[in-house]
């Protein structure tokens, strides 16, 4: 270990947010090291790769006016966040730096970003019902403490006013301190000055990092770590449960993509690296609970899927790491619904445990399933119904057609109303009563 | 030997240690990080470094430790989890708390274990290398300690001891040691290998009646995201009727390695009623832990399966999933700078992956008992893409392949196993032992089910053009059962009481399903519009 921090002025090469420093001795692999441009701008980097005495360094901030002159300084540290309770109410970019105005606050723990795996055999269980106000998702797809729950959405669907509305309304029914980690990466100017006014309005309950869109696409790629190291500190330090919201991944993930590229790594599918599965699950992981301990981190990320396509690898990925997905679809929009949540390819994987007596209600269970099955067959009716037409079909059949409609008019689609889960209950239950014995 | 690290990239770190071997295993940095030698070259060797490299620096030191990566095997590795490099979790746990720390490495057996040593030697008995000394029991398991050399036996324990201090000494003054030390990467031999006959009941109804599965076979379950891949490792690993299971949680998911250790808990083995875990081992390398341990979990598994094989069990291998171990060789490669294969995937994948499946069978032990080891995995396809590498090298050497559909997974038929694209190449083999065993009328069956799911199959495109109510009746009454195949029949809730079917009653509720048809369509030809069928009254 060195004592103390060295600094170099050999600069080989700059590419891109890559630099090539050489003769640097005992170089630290992920180190943090700070480049101080002759003119006086200062960035950081992370040492990425070491050869010898050559390293290959990821430059964080904005990689304009590096110049082979620059000095660079060697810290002998990895990156690490400031930790402190005072962050709820705090607004950062996308490293770590306040943008709200206020100064930084003094850290009470510097923790390691990337985190460590939590011991599979110290893992809680995901059973504490958190209810998001959207019906779709409280009742028929249930969000539990400690689960990873992605949104697929398409572009131009409206994700944000939907992650809007969670941040809005999302609280434990059961109560306890509960915080939402926001985090932007990509946001354009118009997304930006949406979400601060919805930040505006949650009354200091929340964390926020923003990268936007003009800055370094490499924010992109700490912000969510940052997120999740105060996500963690708040929920297994002070015990608070933490709902981290990301919002876009495919913009980590593109970010991610062109970082590799730079580095000339072999490409994956559609030019993603092939540890893009590694690098998200290093992300979507540290959702959790842990035994004995208060606390929990929940993570809704939202992925936007490119030309609306499901194998695409990002969303891919996603699915396969996560556990559920709630699915946004284009022709319920089209139709006026809001949230347009197509409920038939959701999953919530970990709701079974979570609903019931004790958690929601007993009849959970029992209305979710009915709801789904009617509208299952009503969905299925719909194509019989585009070629022999409503008049040809039986008249359970036609039932089912209206159920299916209805469905999507009262139960999926809410507008601006937050439903506390008595209220999606009842309302499924009435919906399902009132179709009873009427489909086939 | 000592030497020094010379460069780190991701999970491959540089060093220069002479005389190493390939495989050798290396303790790298200040931190003491375990990495394999995965390339030798003039100067500098290349490992593979299996925890987390952040904070590494280069000049810290290398050390040499002279083995490859190796499990311990003997009593007590039942109902333990591990990770890829046997690193009992548990344990761990109380050593570092929840989160992992890197560098920290408790020994993988019990050190405080004790268990009962029956033995027939007695001091002053000459014995050579590779005799039998005596047994040590766990549960209903024995196993057997060998002489490790050639000599006399100085003193022998009896009763009551502790293996990690071994049960004796010879008169050379060496220790008698209780546990054995395997090289994971080495299949552990037999006398012979045997065709697999009997059949690996587990307990799913769409596997045992439709393909079945051998003891000592090999099958893979390929499936996009959310088709039932886990639920159905996870179930298979409940009511398998083996005597001992590996389950290998491979870049899976935290949540369900905790999941499975709770459930199984309070789980009783359905054909011995001993509790679940005392037959089961579990390995986690979960997706946020390190890929090198990841590439390494499969083989510290087959290492300890292949053990219990040895002696004289039947043992099942389950992974989930074998695509993220292949997804660690590419990484591993990638780093390497090896010329990659399809997908970048490296060329030695399909190779690696049927030396894998090789060590599968029925065999002949060293020691003359029968042993086998099955092995049944789960692959996760990109897209959910079947022509994906992956899953086209697994279906070269697996024996059976359950295809899940993701359609059926959307409509909830559970397991999502897709009747006319699976097969199992021990059908001919099993549905004759089923017969004999369990019902005559096993295989007749077997292919009226398939016959009429067939047959909706080319009716229902039928039924798409001119809806259901303009078949004819019979043709709707097939349909109707077909249905009732499908839903009471191929899917089994894991939730309920269904969950594990043994092989009588799957015959019966198939017999009864079958009969019912043949009555009903009785009644059609006499005239009569049977129960089944619902009225068409249409509006
Ligand atoms: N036999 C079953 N009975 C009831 N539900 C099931 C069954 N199998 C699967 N499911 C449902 O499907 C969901 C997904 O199953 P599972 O987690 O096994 O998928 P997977 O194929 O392993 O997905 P991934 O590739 O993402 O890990 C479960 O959470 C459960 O809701
Ligand atoms: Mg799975």
């Amino acid at each position: 270990m060195r004592l103390s921090e060295h600094i170099y002025k050999t600069v080989a090469s700059i590419r891109g947010p890559l630099l090539f420093a050489e003769r640097i001795a005992r170089a630290r692999i992920g180190e943090v090291v700070r480049i101080a441009c002759p003119g006086g701008d200062t960035v950081e980097g992370e040492i990425l790769k070491i050869e010898g005495e050559t390293v290959l360094i990821q430059v964080f901030g904005e990689t304009r006016g590096l110049s082979l002159g620059a000095s660079v300084v060697f810290t002998d540290q990895v990156k690490k966040a400031p930790l402190s309770e005072e962050a709820i109410g705090r607004i950062f970019d996308g490293s770590f730096t306040p943008i709200d105005g206020a100064p930084m606050y003094a850290a009470k723990r510097w923790g390691a970003i990337t985190g460590a795996p939590i011991n599979p055999t110290s893992r809680a269980r995901p059973e504490e019902f958190i209810e998001t106000g959207i019906t779709s998702i409280d009742l028929l797809n249930t969000l539990v403490k400690g689960q990873k729950l992605p949104i697929f959405s398409c572009a131009g669907l409206p994700a944000k006013e939907m992650a809007a509305a969670i941040l809005r309304n999302a609280r434990l029914s059961a109560g306890g301190s509960f915080v939402t980690v926001f985090v932007a990466l990509g946001l354009p100017h118009h997304e930006f000055s949406f979400y601060m006014d919805v930040l505006a309005g949650m009354q200091g309950n929340f964390v926020a990092f923003i990268n936007r869109a003009g800055e370094p696409v490499m924010g992109r790629l700490l912000a969510p770590r940052l997120g999740l190291a105060v996500a963690e500190y708040l929920a297994f330090t002070h015990g608070m449960d933490v709902l981290v919201l990301i919002t876009d991944m495919t913009n980590y993930c593109d970010a991610l993509r062109e970082v590799s590229t730079a580095r000339e790594e072999l490409p994956g599918r559609r030019g993603y690296p092939g540890y893009m599965y590694s690098d998200l699950a290093s992300l979507y992981e540290r959702a959790g609970r842990i035994k004995g301990v208060a606390g929990s981190v929940t993570m809704l990320p939202v992925v936007t899927m490119p030309e609306d396509d499901v194998t695409h690898p990002i969303p891919d990925l996603t699915g396969y790491i996560t556990e559920g997905q709630i699915v946004l679809s284009r022709e319920l929009h089209r139709r006026g619904i809001f949230p347009p949540v197509d409920v038939l390819p959701c999953l919530s994987r970990l709701m079974q445990r979570g609903i019931g007596a004790g958690r929601t209600r007993e009849d959970h269970r029992a209305i979710a399933d009915t709801l789904y099955k009617l509208y299952a067959k009503g969905r299925d009716l719909r194509r019989l119904e585009a070629i022999v037409g409503r008049e040809g079909m039986a008249e359970g059949d036609r039932a089912l057609l209206d159920f299916a409609e209805q469905m999507e008019h009262e139960l999926v689609h809410q507008g601006d109303e937050r439903r506390a889960i008595a209220e999606s209950l009842d309302k499924g239950a009435a919906l399902a009563a009132k179709f009873a014995g009427r489909g086939t | 030997m000592t030497g020094r690290i010379l460069g780190i990239a991701g999970p491959t770190v540089a060093v220069d240690l002479p005389g190493l071997r390939l495989y050798d295993l290396v303790q790298v940095g200040e931190s003491r990080l375990i990495g394999e030698a995965v390339r030798l070259e003039p100067g500098r060797a290349i490992l593979q470094v299996y925890e987390d490299t952040r904070g590494l620096a280069v000049g810290e030191p290398a050390v040499s430790l002279g083995r490859p990566l190796t499990v311990q095997l003997g009593p007590g590795l039942l109902s333990g989890m591990y990770d890829g490099l046997q690193r009992p979790l548990e344990r761990l746990a109380r050593l570092t708390g929840p989160f992992i720390a890197t560098g920290a490495s408790p020994s993988p057996l019990d050190p405080e274990l004790r268990c009962r040593f029956t033995s027939e030697r007695k001091p002053g008995d000459v014995v050579r290398t590779g005799d039998c000394l005596g047994e040590l029991h766990e549960g209903r398991f024995r196993h057997p300690v060998l002489a490790q050399v050639s000599g006399t036996i100085a003193a022998i324990a009896q009763g009551e001891v502790n293996p990690a201090q071994g049960v004796g000494l010879m008169a050379d003054g060496s220790g008698i040691a209780a546990c054995t030390v395997w090289p994971v990467r080495h299949p552990r031999p037999c006398l012979k290998k045997l065709s697999p006959t009997l059949p690996l009941v587990t307990g799913q109804r769409a596997i045992d009646f439709l393909f079945p599965m051998a003891r000592g076979g090999t099958a893979i379950f390929p499936g996009g995201f959310g088709t039932g891949k886990t639920i159905l490792e996870q179930n298979i690993a409940k009511f398998a009727s083996v005597d001992v299971v590996v389950y290998v949680g491979c870049g899976e998911r935290g949540n369900e390695m905790a999941e499975l250790l709770e459930e199984f808990a309070g789980l009783s083995d359905p054909w011995s009623n001993r509790p679940l875990m005392e037959r089961t081992v579990v390995i986690a390398n979960t997706s946020n832990m390190p890929v090198a341990a990841r590439e390494a979990s499969i083989y510290t598994a087959v290492a300890m399966a292949e053990y219990y094989r040895d002696l004289g069990c039947h043992v099942l291998l389950l992974a989930d999933s074998i695509s993220r171990w292949a997804e660690a060789l590419r990484e591993i490669s990638a780093s390497l700078e090896e010329m990659p294969g399809e997908e970048s995937y490296p060329t030695y994948l399909s190779s690696r992956l049927a030396a894998f499946f090789e060590r599968a069978g029925t065999v002949r032990t060293l020691n003359g008992r029968t042993g086998s080891l099955s092995m049944i995995l789960s692959v996760s396809p990109p897209g959910g893409d079947f022509t994906e590498p992956v899953t086209q090298a697994c279906l070269r050497t697996a024996g059976a392949f359950f295809m899940l559909d993701t359609s059926l997974a959307h409509r909830r038929h559970f397991p999502a196993i897709n009747w006319f694209q699976s097969y199992s190449l021990y059908t001919a083999d099993m549905v004759r032992h089923f017969s004999g065993e369990v019902s005559g009328e096993w295989g007749e069956l077997r292919g009226r089910c398939q016959d009429l799911l067939q047959r909706e199959e080319t009716l229902r495109e039928v039924a798409e053009i001119v809806g259901v109510e303009g078949l004819q009746d019979a043709d709707r009454l097939l349909m109707r059962l077909a249905e009732r195949i499908r839903e009471e029949f191929l899917c089994q809730n894991a939730y309920g009481d269904d969950a594990f079917s043994p092989p009588e009653r799957t015959v019966a509720l198939i017999r009864e399903l079958v009969e019912r048809y043949d009555a009903a369509l009785a009644r059609l030809k006499e005239g009569a519009l049977p129960d089944e069928l619902p009225s068409t009254e249409a509006g």
